[in-house]
């Protein structure tokens, strides 16, 4: 199966972290990212740019409507994904707490529907 | 119909009854995980044995017929349901909304038991990923076998909430693929202890609210029990199940005894001791002891041996309070919790004065740790009274009052209440 893992943290939390300490999660990440291509879980993954960023689109009666940020406003935000592939959910849980996000955030892990 | 063929349909009913839940258990396996599937053709199975056993007799195997029968109006089942979901993607150009397994690799292949598979059946319900009240309901639909209507009821929601909460649970179990297994050595802990608590849950629900006529309720903490007695058999290595096992039979034995002859509940200290199960407490202390021996103090066994303590002392005055007060601590360290505080400043209460016990629950009740918790005012309000605070005591009586939610807890402060404020005035 596969899930996507929306990686949630706070933008604030992120921004108030040392260099150093940014430092060493970048590399946390890498190693976790490699670690899931090798083990062949990998499927795909970004980080976002910050919601600041954001725009958010709605067609009504075939107008678009355009405004600035993301759709809701929520304690944390959506910050990168991963995609992966996994036996079941049990495994996707264990993926989902390697994360490094999943220490100063949350980790959502959505089973993608098959088209 | 015929006085014999009555006596069948009877036989078939207790057949099963006592075969359900294991032949549900390896047909959700059999069936690719699907737990609407595999009821529904259990029922279908059930009518068919009522038709047929009553002239062929009750084959030999029961469960292995039932089984056998169920599978095969499964997958017929879900071939015409993947010829239809084909045409209709065809037609309709749509997804279906989740991937119907794969018949071809559920067909063939052995369809008796694989290892115990009621032990699938008991981690998938109680999987952390569902909630706990989605956990609780699952188990006791299609473990407990009970219908969508008694555990509404015994839960006090209405029956379409709890159908819904079923509906997305099973959903889920299928659509995020939670796994029909047992968790393998790395997770068992953890998983255990998900399952457990649902279990101590089911039978606390029962145990809180023992008033009224909800005789459900007592049937909850049957249920919990027979599924720890099930978890115990399955796992005999495993301590914590025992030891939950054995808290539940301790304080199931006290049930007579928890509400006198008016439905007015009574005190563990005014309980009448005679009226406790003996049969269960003796059940119940060798487990306890075998669970702190080989398991050493776990959170089950260190609540059991608590309960223990209560069922060895013959008068509420013969209880070693200063053991359960260092049990108490013991288990605080373990699960920081302010209810176990609670719990605990009760009992030094009674092993080292009011006065001692009353500065542990000020001290709870100024870090605001359980608001909104009547039990917290209540046992403020008991050793206020014991001292002689009547004033204060009858504050913290109506303060319990306004928090209380079971009409038994209510009349019984309310009693209370009017004791100490003519004890005032009088």
């Amino acid at each position: 199966m596969e899930y996507l893992m929306l990686i949630y943290s706070r933008e604030s939390d992120w921004a108030a972290l040392s260099d150093e300490a940014r430092g060493a999660l970048y590399k946390d990440y890498y190693e976790f990212t490699e670690s899931v291509r090798q083990s062949g879980h990998y499927k795909g993954g970004n980080p976002l740019q910050p919601v600041a960023t954001a725009t958010t689109v709605r067609v009504n009666n075939g107008k678009t409507m355009t405004t600035d940020g993301p759709f809701a406003e929520t304690r944390e935000q959506l910050g990168g994904y991963y995609l992966v592939e996994a036996a079941n959910l049990d495994e996707a849980i264990g993926i989902a707490a390697r994360i490094p996000g999943a220490r100063m955030g949350s980790i959502e892990v959505r089973p993608i529907q098959k088209m | 119909m015929t006085p014999h063929s009555k006596e069948s349909s009877h036989e078939v009913e207790r057949v099963f009854r006592t075969e359900r839940q294991r032949a549900l258990a390896t047909l959700i396996r059999l069936l690719g995980g699907d737990f609407d599937l595999a009821e529904d053709a259990l029922q279908e199975a059930f009518a068919e044995a009522l038709t047929r056993w009553p002239g062929t007799g009750v084959p030999a195997n029961s469960r292995a017929w039932l089984v056998s029968t169920a599978r095969h109006k499964g997958l017929d089942r879900l071939r015409r349901q993947s010829v239809f979901e084909e045409k209709w993607r065809v037609l309709a150009w749509t997804a279906p909304r989740f991937e119907p397994p794969d018949v071809s690799t559920l067909e063939g292949g052995y369809d008796g038991e694989l290892g115990d598979d009621r032990l699938r059946l008991i981690f998938t319900c109680c999987h952390p990923a569902l909630a706990a009240e989605a956990q609780v309901a699952l188990t006791l639909r299609t473990l407990c076998g009970l219908g969508t209507e008694e555990i509404a009821r015994a839960f006090l929601v209405p029956v379409p909430t709890l159908a819904q909460r079923l509906v997305r649970a099973k959903q889920k179990i299928r659509v995020a693929g939670i796994p029909y297994r047992v968790p393998p050595p790395e997770l068992l802990a953890e998983r255990l202890d998900a399952v457990l608590c649902t279990l101590y849950l089911v039978f606390n629900e029962g145990y809180a609210a023992t008033a009224g006529p909800e005789l459900l309720r007592v049937e909850l903490c049957d249920e919990a029990i027979r599924l720890a007695r099930l978890l115990v058999e399955l796992l005999p290595e495993e301590t914590e199940p025992k030891a939950l096992l054995a808290l539940m039979l301790l304080h199931h034995a006290r049930r007579a005894a928890r509400l006198d002859r008016d439905g007015e509940l009574v005190l563990l200290e005014e309980q009448d001791r005679s009226l406790w199960d003996r049969g269960e407490i003796a059940e119940g202390l060798p487990l306890v002891e075998e669970c702190l021996r080989r398991g050493g103090a776990k959170p089950y066994a260190l609540q059991a041996a608590i309960a223990a303590l209560h069922a060895r002392a013959a008068t509420a005055a013969e209880t070693d309070w200063p053991q359960v007060a260092e049990l108490y601590r013991l288990l605080l360290n373990l699960q920081p919790s302010p209810v176990v505080e609670l719990n605990r400043a009760v009992a030094v209460a009674q092993a080292e004065g009011e006065e001692a016990g009353l500065r542990l629950l000020d001290d709870l009740d100024a870090r605001g740790a359980l608001p909104g918790y009547h039990l917290l005012p209540a046992a403020r309000a008991d050793l206020l009274r014991r001292l002689g605070r009547t004033a204060e005591a009858a504050g913290a009586y109506r303060e319990a009052l306004t928090l209380a939610g079971n009409s038994a807890e209510q009349r019984f402060l309310a009693r209370r209440l009017k004791e100490v404020e003519v004890g005032r005035f009088s």
